[in-house]
């Protein structure tokens, strides 16, 4: 294989490991605050469509994304409002809101289907970002930076931070967070709000970057993909991005298999192949013991104060 | 004047019953606002969507056939979800129950008999249990999520559907489409009298009886409410968790797979790729609109149905795009976890009140 079509694969890694990467960094920030969002599908479809519409109107990619975080933050406050004002079921709340998703998403979406937007080039100078070898490092879009960007702050907010300690305790003991005065709920509300602007932006990289167009339920479960990653990444953000592009690899299969000549290998086979990587892997990690033990303690669990 | 909120001593039945009720009502009202925001016909909408299917006569076979297959899901997921089982893949074990059928009836394609209805309907019931089976083993021999499996399993179902549709089971004269034979009149749900209601319908009525029987008056029922009501209690009391969560899953797998070969039977007449079209998620919302009682997910079915039908009539009346009822649909979810919180509270209005207390 030569080193071209070697250059083209990764490029297509990339392109599928940056949305579920950016998803699962929202999602894992918010269940480190002891919240279940199962929406993730939802919020980013919000986002696909929210992207498109303000790109395709403003013809500025940046407000595009902007937008696109901003809707799915704000999706994720009615799933906020009611699991942390009211305590509604988190599990059934999240299903609720990837239902919403869809159907907001498809009725928002019905004026912009068979329109297409400039996709954004690389951020780096043609010089690097063109160069033969070089553009492994420099040849993508600003969004595929920002979500190693994100990665790296994340990690460093929840470990270095003094932030990153409270929404770990109130993940971890909200009771007691709560005694010590520390606003359980208002820390809860953050969390979901940056899970879904993370949603939001990575659900845009599907309609502003990948595809790059609008069509109904564009994202094709790959929201679910990026819950199951962050039990697979067990909560860590290091581990979430080697995940992201482990599951980056699977996805693009289909395109691998093209290159490398198998054309025996129904297509369908290969689509189905990041589902069921899904379900080994989760398999295989919970085969170690201490996969439950990593879990925040107050994950899914409602909280409210007693006074 | 504030609102408060204040602990109920016990949980309000009459909340209990009102709450799905309201959660509608809402819907209605915010759903018109929404729309009327987006530049649509807001009220058409909802008198569209919500009255005209229930109001002409016409309509109600339609609703009958649409509430069927939501009815048998929705009772399988209710088993589950009353055993804190989040089985959210019931669509694809949908999806593989009128696969398995339809394996049953291209083999006895060109044979005659009674048997073959009944033997495809079986087939289905067992293809979706097997799928459902799959989280069921997961779950209780390695503690992974069921929600994120039996989800995960609907989208490998749909891909399973597609291959066969496109290769092995393509209909040799069928002008190259994706689809399988049509079923023969042996392999077909016949039709009560003159309507075009199947005979699923009054089945899947049936098993929503049933199943209001065996859920309250068995022991199985039981051990269902007591398993995910109170798990301690029910250690205590011998009623094993894995035995709960098969029996559970098992449950909505074989329904799911039952109302897919009946779907598939009946309506369709064949296997076609357009075959999942989401009844499988749209029972969730059936399950809890109806409380996870039998009774109310009758109702819920035939609300829900009400909302297919009245999509389909909002598209072509007032262009309404097909998402819409989607999105009601979604709503009615949203509003009743929402108003869930008077069952266990109820509301106090209080005036200002001189530095109280908050």
């Amino acid at each position: 294989m030569n080193e071209a079509i070697l250059i083209a694969i990764l490029v297509t890694v990339v392109g599928a490991a940056t949305p579920i990467l950016l998803a699962g960094l929202g999602e894992l920030v918010v269940e480190k605050a002891g919240v279940l969002n199962l929406g993730v599908e939802g919020m980013m479809l919000v986002g696909a469509v929210t992207g498109f519409a303000v790109t395709t109107i403003t013809g500025a990619t940046f407000l595009g994304i902007v937008a696109a975080g901003l809707a799915g933050a704000a999706a994720s406050m009615i799933f906020g409002f009611l699991t942390l004002t009211l305590t509604a079921n988190q599990v059934a709340t999240g299903l609720a809101l990837t239902i919403f998703g869809v159907g907001l998403s498809s009725l928002i979406g019905a004026g912009f289907v068979g329109q297409t937007v400039t996709v954004l080039g690389p951020l780096f100078p043609p010089a690097l970002a063109e160069h033969e070898h070089l553009r492994i490092l420099f040849g993508y879009d600003p969004v595929v930076y920002f979500s190693f960007a994100m990665t790296l702050v994340v990690a460093w907010f929840l470990r270095r931070t003094r932030a990153g300690l409270i929404l770990r305790a109130v993940g971890e003991n909200d009771a007691s967070a709560h005694s010590i005065g520390y606003s359980v709920i208002g820390v809860r509300y953050m969390a979901v709000a940056f899970g879904g602007a993370m949603a939001g932006i990575g659900g845009c990289y599907y309609s502003l970057f990948l595809t790059p167009m609008w069509a109904e339920r564009l994202t094709a479960g790959r929201g679910w993909i990026a819950l199951a990653l962050v039990v697979f990444a067990a909560w860590r953000p290091m581990r979430l991005l080697a995940g992201a592009y482990l599951f980056g690899v699977v996805m693009t299969l289909e395109l691998h298999a093209k290159a490398a000549g198998f054309e025996y290998v129904p297509p369908e086979f290969l689509a189905a192949m990041p589902y069921l990587a899904t379900i080994v892997v989760l398999a295989l990690i919970s085969l170690r013991k201490s996969v439950g033990a990593q879990a925040p303690a107050c994950l899914g669990k409602p909280f409210k104060p007693s006074t | 004047m504030r609102l408060e909120l204040v602990k109920r001593k016990q949980p309000s039945r009459a909340m209990l019953y009102l709450t799905p009720v309201f959660s509608v009502l809402l819907t209605m009202v915010f759903g018109a606002t929404i729309f009327s925001l987006l530049g649509y016909d807001g009220p058409g909408a909802v008198w569209n969507i919500f009255f005209v299917p229930a109001l002409d006569p016409n309509k109600w076979q339609d609703l009958g056939i649409k509430a069927a297959p939501l009815i048998l899901i929705a009772i399988g997921l209710s088993v589950c979800f009353r055993a804190n089982v989040w089985n959210i893949g019931a669509e694809g074990q949908y999806v593989i129950g009128g696969l398995a059928g339809t394996g049953v009836a291209l083999a006895t394609w060109q044979m005659e008999g009674w048997w073959i209805l009944p033997l495809m309907c079986l087939a289905g019931v067992a293809g979706g249990m097997l799928y459902a089976a799959i989280p069921a083993f997961l779950k209780t021999k390695l503690n992974v999520n069921e929600i994120l499996t039996s989800l995960m399993l609907t989208y490998v179902s749909v891909q399973l559907l597609y291959y066969l549709m496109r290769g092995p089971w393509k209909d040799p004269e069928g002008f190259n489409f994706p689809q399988s034979r049509m079923f023969t009149d042996s392999q077909m749900l016949p039709e009560i009298g003159n309507s075009f209601v199947h005979y699923g319908v009054p089945i899947a009525f049936l098993v929503a009886l049933l199943a209001w029987f065996i859920l309250s008056k068995t022991v199985f029922g039981f051990e269902i409410r007591v398993v995910g009501a109170a798990p301690n209690a029910a250690r205590y009391g011998g009623f094993s968790r894995p035995r709960t969560i098969w029996a559970s899953l098992l449950t909505a797998g074989g329904l799911a797979g039952f109302a897919g070969i009946l779907e598939a039977a009946g309506p369709y007449g064949q296997m076609v790729p357009q075959f999942p079209t989401g009844y499988g998620f749209t029972a969730i919302i059936v399950a809890f609109l109806g409380r996870l009682h039998p009774v109310g997910i009758m109702l819920a079915a035939i609300i829900l149905a009400i909302s297919y039908v009245g999509g389909e009539i909002a598209q072509s009346s007032i262009g309404l795009p097909n998402a819409a009822s989607g999105l009601f649909q979604a709503m009615m979810l949203f509003f009743l976890l929402a108003t869930d919180i008077l069952v266990n509270y109820r509301i106090r209005f209080s005036g200002v009140r001189s530095g109280g207390a908050a």
